[in-house]
């Protein structure tokens, strides 16, 4: 094979340019592939069967979702941050209009709080559960997608009977909730949790202690704890490889203070740590929802801060504990009704910049299940 | 008859035509077995599977082969086109061989050689073409890799599966199928009880050379690497797709053969008749089994809810009661006869029950990624194997000439010996992969 | 039938064997080879030799020829489908071929008469060819069968220590 320079399109790569050996090939998955979980492009560099490099090509799903911002009121902009994470549509949603309400001084009612902090744990579950099946069907375990489907079909029928859309809610609203609970939403809320712990010893049974499990996840994809921190790395992904850190512990929101729970870490930031600690978490995510639906408080749903919003100019960086990880929204306002300019900060994103270190060295064979185990939506990942 | 068929092609006239039925039952029976797969599939899945085309979606294969037979036949431009032909024919051809030689009952065989067993092993050696010359003839990279590399899963398995049959062929004596049963209605026990080690390795071994889940990587749609079938779309595919099921029925046929007791019912030997007649109690199983299934048929024929479910749930309720009828009325035929009938359900029955467990395996666990499967073959169950074949020879010898009089203590003794080694092979079977370390060589 | 089966066996081997030499396509000759083996084995299974018959086909079809069609996809990818024969020696091989075709033919001839299958021929075509088999190589054989043994041992672990890239 004749030896020649790389040239990305782009004129810069994160894969060195070095000249290709006689054995190197450069491989490209996606951006239609089954495996990527959107449209991803990964163009891996392969040694034989291992990767020694790796590059990922995004953007294939950029709306401009941050320009349109700029030219949208808070309250018209509150249905576009859906669409970023459209998996766990309801936490994106909880990020922005906290942020706003920071920057206009004020906080949501109790009820309010809490009613978000339940429908964001379901969230949270769902999200994990839609994690979970692909995941597991990429490493080739076809039934517990299914199972998972399942399960997280009875929480869109919650949020359907909520707000009317299952996966894209626009739940929340700046300064509170539009929509008080409907009649039978604690029956609901507490038959699924009740049910839900059974339902992760099932998913437990069918992978946990599999051997075929463990051999295709442990020791793939190691991410250690301090390349995990200096990658910016947050949610699972960093609690997998032994940081204890947690937003909702660490700078509390909405109602989690209230609560009592905990935060799974785990040791080695394998595959399989991230696995064990998603599935803790949906339990700690019972927990809260069982907690709070003890006692959700009487009272206003929103708070008093009128129709027309025009915050003082300032701005804001407010950040949640999404499902995905960190999950940011920095915003400048002007003093006008449109904010001068709103960031997001995606977790999808910046977790898949650690994708490079977990390749490396990793089979072809492996690079499937590293996609998977850092759980991206391109809607977060390219907005 | 005699007169009509000259003598010369008298000897040849059965096997034919037990030929023809098997070459025209198959592909149905490959298809229903698709079929099974998917409702299966279904039920551990918490859903129905096909439901629209016919009743429960009995119909279902037909659309597929129809489907398939009216697609348009694309070849690859630079595909080597005899090639692209002969490999799925090779495949299919190879599969329907092996049919020749395996007893679906005591009288159905086309040909009883006396190294019937060994013929079948031969011909699903030659099954390998079809998959390496598939993935040649697609002219694409990744179809060769991942058709060398499934060959050299092909290879490694059946090294171990044939290693592992070699147990059940000592204590049986022969090479022929027939007599390998009629040892077991000797002994007087299926082989799978005195050397479940042995029956194990096969398990895996067969699993792994038909290509299932979880040894399905080199043809699993996730994966990077093409398959070798990638190319071939319409009846080309078909013919691989049919040759991939045809083989499960043929390695699920040999395991009953070898280990379940090929066509005799459970406890062959034991003779208590009814009531003074001539009929033996456990024969009367079959027609217990199809009564007991058609009163289950009866049962949901009211509960479903469209009108012509109704009607076809009760059909399928009558035809339990024929075919029980029919298991009964055999019972009064001549020996023949009768033999044939009920030898063929109970070799269908286990053929069946082997490939269920195919498919529960299939849906329950995740695949091997393919080095973790070579060293899962290599250091574990080629070493199980040869001590398996060492440990049971050992006891057959020792039995013969120490004058043993208890089958079952050796067989005991041998399972033990087995799982203590199983034990200690497997650490070395599932090695955990090694963890990204750059500039390592494979 | 017996004759026709025979006649149909040996020009099937024949005729793959014309064939495999002829083909452009190294992978085509391959194929050719692995039909003329198989009627080969078909020959065996005629005079009686089941278990050579078996064997030939587990062993040189499903064993050496896979070796050789791995070896032959694996290496030279492109170049093993562009070799070109070599044609210049035509007409010298044909010469000696027809040479070597009378040669052989004339031996034959000359000797029709003395070609005899011996009763002790007619004894080693049995039916239980399998146990023979393995009665002669473990019983009177021994030596040479477990020398033959060592000596596929040496190859396998010599292959896998060439192969390896780290010892």
């Amino acid at each position: 094979m004749s030896e020649s320079r790389i040239n990305a399109s782009n004129g810069s790569s994160n894969v060195t340019t070095t000249v290709l050996g006689a054995d190197e090939i450069i491989l490209n998955m996606g951006p239609q592939h089954p495996s990527t979980h959107g449209v991803l492009r990964v163009k891996l560099k392969l040694d034989g069967e291992r990767v020694v490099g790796s590059e990922c090509v995004i953007g294939y799903l950029h709306r401009g979702v941050e320009k349109i911002a700029e030219h949208r009121s808070y309250q018209q902009f509150a249905p576009y941050v859906d669409r970023m994470d459209y998996v766990a549509a309801v936490s994106n949603g909880l990020g922005y209009c906290e942020a706003v309400e920071k920057l206009l001084g004020t906080e949501a009612p109790p009820r309010a709080r809490v009613v978000r902090t339940i429908l964001t744990e379901l969230q949270r579950i769902a999200s994990h559960l839609l994690w979970l099946g692909p995941h597991a069907l990429d490493i080739g375990a076809l039934t517990p997608v299914f199972y998972c489907f399942r399960e997280r079909e009875e929480i869109l029928k919650i949020f359907e009977k909520y707000c009317g859309a299952r996966l894209t809610t626009h739940a929340f609203r700046i300064g509170g909730l539009q929509y008080e609970t409907y009649d039978g939403f604690e029956q609901d809320v507490k038959r699924f949790c009740e049910d839900f712990d059974k339902k992760v010893d099932e998913y437990e049974t069918l992978l946990t202690e599999n051997r075929i499990w463990v051999g295709r996840t442990k020791g793939v994809g190691i991410l250690s704890a301090q390349d995990a921190i200096a990658l910016g790395v947050t949610g699972p992904v960093l609690r997998a490889s032994g940081m204890k850190w947690d937003i909702r512990k660490a700078m509390p929101y909405a109602a989690y203070d209230q609560y009592e729970w905990e935060i799974p870490t785990r040791p080695t930031g394998d595959t399989y740590d991230r696995y064990l600690v998603r599935m803790e978490e949906m339990r700690q995510s019972r927990r809260i929802c069982l907690q709070a639906i003890e006692n959700i408080p009487s009272g206003p749903i929103m708070a008093r801060i009128g129709k027309v919003l025009k915050p003082p100019p300032g701005e804001v960086y407010h950040s949640i504990e999404a499902p995905k990880g960190e999950l940011g929204y920095y915003i400048v306002s002007d003093g006008t009704t449109q904010a001068y300019r709103t960031r997001v900060r995606p977790p999808s994103f910046i977790n898949l910049q650690a994708f490079d270190k977990m390749a490396r060295g990793a089979l072809v064979a492996d690079v499937v299940a590293i996609i998977g185990t850092i759980d991206i939506v391109l809607g977060e990942v390219d907005r | 008859m005699n007169h009509v068929i000259p003598p010369s092609i008298q000897a040849y006239v059965l096997p034919v035509l037990y030929g023809v039925v098997v070459v025209a039952l198959l592909p149905l029976l490959a298809g229903y077995i698709v079929l099974l797969e998917r409702k299966v599939m279904a039920d551990m899945q918490a859903r129905l599977g096909p439901m629209r085309v016919g009743p429960h979606g009995l119909l279902q294969p037909i659309a597929d082969a129809l489907k398939l037979l009216i697609k348009e036949d694309i070849v690859p431009e630079k595909a080597d086109r005899f090639l692209f032909w002969c490999a799925p024919v090779l495949s299919v051809t190879m599969a329907l061989l092996a049919y020749a030689a395996i007893p679906f009952g005591p009288v159905f065989q086309i040909a009883d050689l006396n190294v019937g067993l060994l013929f079948i092993l031969a011909i699903s050696s030659l099954g390998i073409y079809g998959i390496v010359l598939g993935g040649w003839a697609s002219n694409s990279h990744y179809s060769l890799l991942g058709a060398l590399r499934s060959a050299a899963q092909l290879v490694s398995y059946e090294t171990a599966a044939g290693l592992a049959l070699v147990s059940g062929l000592m204590l049986a004596g022969s090479l022929s199928m027939k007599d390998i049963v009629q040892a077991q209605y000797d002994q007087g026990v299926w082989f799978v009880f005195v050397v479940p080690v042995g029956f194990f390795i096969y398990l895996v071994g067969s699993i792994a050379e038909t290509n299932r889940a979880p040894f399905d990587l080199p043809e699993a749609e996730s994966e990077l690497v093409a398959g070798y079938m990638t190319e071939y779309s319409g009846f080309r595919w078909a013919l691989y797709f049919l040759g991939e099921y045809a083989n499960m029925v043929v390695v699920a046929a040999i395991a009953t053969t070898l280990f379940l007791g090929g066509w005799l019912r459970p406890f062959a030997r034991y003779q208590d008749h009814l009531f003074g007649t001539s009929i033996e109690l456990l024969d009367l199983l079959p027609t217990i089994l199809f009564l007991a299934a058609a009163a289950y048929c009866f049962w949901l024929a009211p509960r479903q809810p469209v009108q012509i479910q109704k009607i076809v749930m009760a059909l399928v309720g009558g035809l339990c009661l024929v075919l029980a009828a029919g298991m009964t009325g055999a019972l009064f035929a001549p020996d023949a006869v009768r033999l044939g009938i009920h030898g063929a359900f109970w070799f269908l029955a286990k053929v069946f029950a082997y490939i269920y467990a195919f498919l529960w395996i299939r849906f329950t666990f995740p695949r091997y990624r393919f080095d973790q499967l070579m060293r899962l073959g290599w250091r574990f169950l080629i070493p199980l194997a040869l001590v398996n074949v060492i440990v049971v020879g050992t006891t057959i010898v020792l039995q013969q000439n120490w004058e043993w009089r208890h089958p079952m203590l050796s067989a005991i003794v041998t399972t033990a010996i087995m799982l203590g080694v199983a034990a200690f092979l497997a650490r070395e079977g599932s090695a955990p992969s090694e963890p990204a370390e750059v500039g390592e060589g494979n | 039938m017996n004759s026709l089966l025979f006649y149909f066996f040996s020009i099937l081997a024949i005729a793959s064997a014309i064939l495999m030499v002829t083909r452009r396509n190294i992978v085509h000759g391959a194929v050719f080879l692995i039909t003329t083996l198989l009627a080969t084995a078909g020959i065996f299974l005629q005079l009686q030799a089941e278990f050579l018959f078996v064997v030939q086909i587990i062993l040189y079809v499903g064993g050496i020829m896979v070796l050789f069609v791995f070896v032959i996809m694996l290496v030279n990818l492109d170049v093993s489908l562009h070799l070109v024969q070599f044609n210049r020696m035509k007409f010298v091989s044909t010469i000696l071929a027809v040479v070597l075709a009378g040669h052989l033919f004339a031996a034959f001839w000359i000797t029709r008469n003395s070609l005899n299958l011996g009763p002790r021929g007619e004894a080693m075509m049995q039916p239980r060819n399998t146990e023979s088999v393995g009665q002669a190589l473990f019983q009177n054989y021994m030596l040479p069968f477990e020398i033959a043994s060592i000596l596929l041992l040496v190859a396998m672990i010599g292959a896998v220590v060439m192969a390896k890239r780290k010892v």
